[in-house]
């Protein structure tokens, strides 16, 4: 059994991103272009948040110390979240969205490829389960990035703008822990940065096809391995917590 | 709203189990076949309701029309013969 610690943490990594990613789409319902939209996009937080839920009751039961899934879901501060700044980042208008969605869902896709052969059979049936999620998510996401990217001048300049803007977070994606080499070797972790290279080239091929361009030498922004986040992740949690630390006996 | 920026409507048809037949449910907009698809397989099969999904731009269905009920369907209410019920069905037939 590797260290208790670092698979607690490592399993907070992936919930907290699909966490944060889900209350993210959360906030796009009744606001979406249009209807059908709408549903697409709830339905794909809807799934996100119901991977962090079976993720964080696996944390907690790893963690031993009887927290729930709720109390980690909404009694921790924003630097205690490992979510990936990727994931954080605000919905801007619906190309923002939607790159980053296809950002994340083709890391989802290739990370829970990996992760349904882990060594931990709880790890490796949940992502088993999410793996036919997150191939849903990417082939409507990707759909749209071909659509947009390869639009209209507007749905162009503001696709391109999108990957421009969001780039800078891919990185951090993959950043791995010193910790994380021990869970790598005992088989129950993915290696991320062996993973690196068939994500860009999955993402750049779809990119060539809708005539966008990965911004070049960008500058690349990391932290959530620290637990080190944007201004946006604190006003996100504040949102998605209140309610609970208000009235923490509330029942639905 | 100045324009409708929905794109078309498409019918959409879903199949409950393999062998049944499609049944209408409903229509959604899309600009496209795959977005079509994918729009109908978020609102009509989020509750675990089809194996299969047919999507058909609504302008490609031919319907009739309210008056024409009576030269096309009245003449067959007093063709009681065209009924099955002439025939013992055997037991453990259902789809009939």
């Amino acid at each position: 059994m590797a260290n208790k610690a670092a698979l607690f943490n490592y399993i907070l990594r992936l919930a907290d991103t699909n966490l944060v990613l889900g209350h993210r789409l959360s906030e796009w319902s009744g606001h979406a272009p249009y209807l059908e939209e709408d549903i697409a996009l709830t339905n794909i937080a809807l799934d996100l948040i119901g991977q962090a839920n079976s993720l964080l009751i696996y944390a907690a039961k790893v963690e031993g110390k009887g927290r729930t899934e709720d109390d980690l879901a909404y009694m921790r501060n924003e630097r205690e979240y490992y979510n990936s700044l990727l994931s954080e980042q605000p919905n801007g208008d619906f190309a923002q969205t939607i790159v980053r969605q296809f950002l994340s869902d083709n890391f989802d896709v290739l990370l829970y490829e990996s992760l349904s052969k882990s060594t931990d059979e709880t790890l490796a049936a949940l992502a088993a389960k999410g793996l036919k999620e997150a191939t849903y998510h990417l082939r409507h996401s990707r759909a749209w990035v071909e659509r947009l990217g390869d639009g209209t001048e507007e749905s162009h300049n503001r696709t391109q703008n999108a990957l421009n803007q969001l780039w800078r977070f891919t990185a951090d994606m993959f950043a791995m822990n010193p910790d994380d080499k021990d869970l790598v070797k005992a088989g129950i972790a993915t290696d991320l940065e062996k993973m690196q290279p068939t994500w860009l080239k999955n993402v750049e091929q779809i990119f060539v096809k809708a005539n966008l361009t990965i911004p070049a030498n960008a500058w690349q922004q990391s932290g959530s391995r620290e637990a080190k986040h944007s201004e946006l992740l604190g006003f996100l949690l504040a949102e998605m917590q209140h309610l609970h630390r208000t009235y923490p006996e509330a029942k639905w | 709203m100045s324009k409708d920026t929905q794109g078309i409507l498409w019918e959409v048809f879903v199949q409950s189990k393999p062998g049944q037949p499609h049944r209408h449910c409903g229509s959604v907009h899309a600009h496209d076949r795959e977005l079509a698809l994918q729009n109908a397989r978020d609102v009509y099969t989020r509750r675990n309701e089809g194996t299969n999904l047919w999507v058909v731009p609504s302008n490609y269905i031919v319907s009739s029309s309210p008056e024409d009920i009576g030269p096309f369907f009245e003449p067959a209410n007093d063709k009681i013969y065209r009924h099955p019920t002439f025939y013992i069905i055997p037991e453990g037939i259902t789809h009939m």
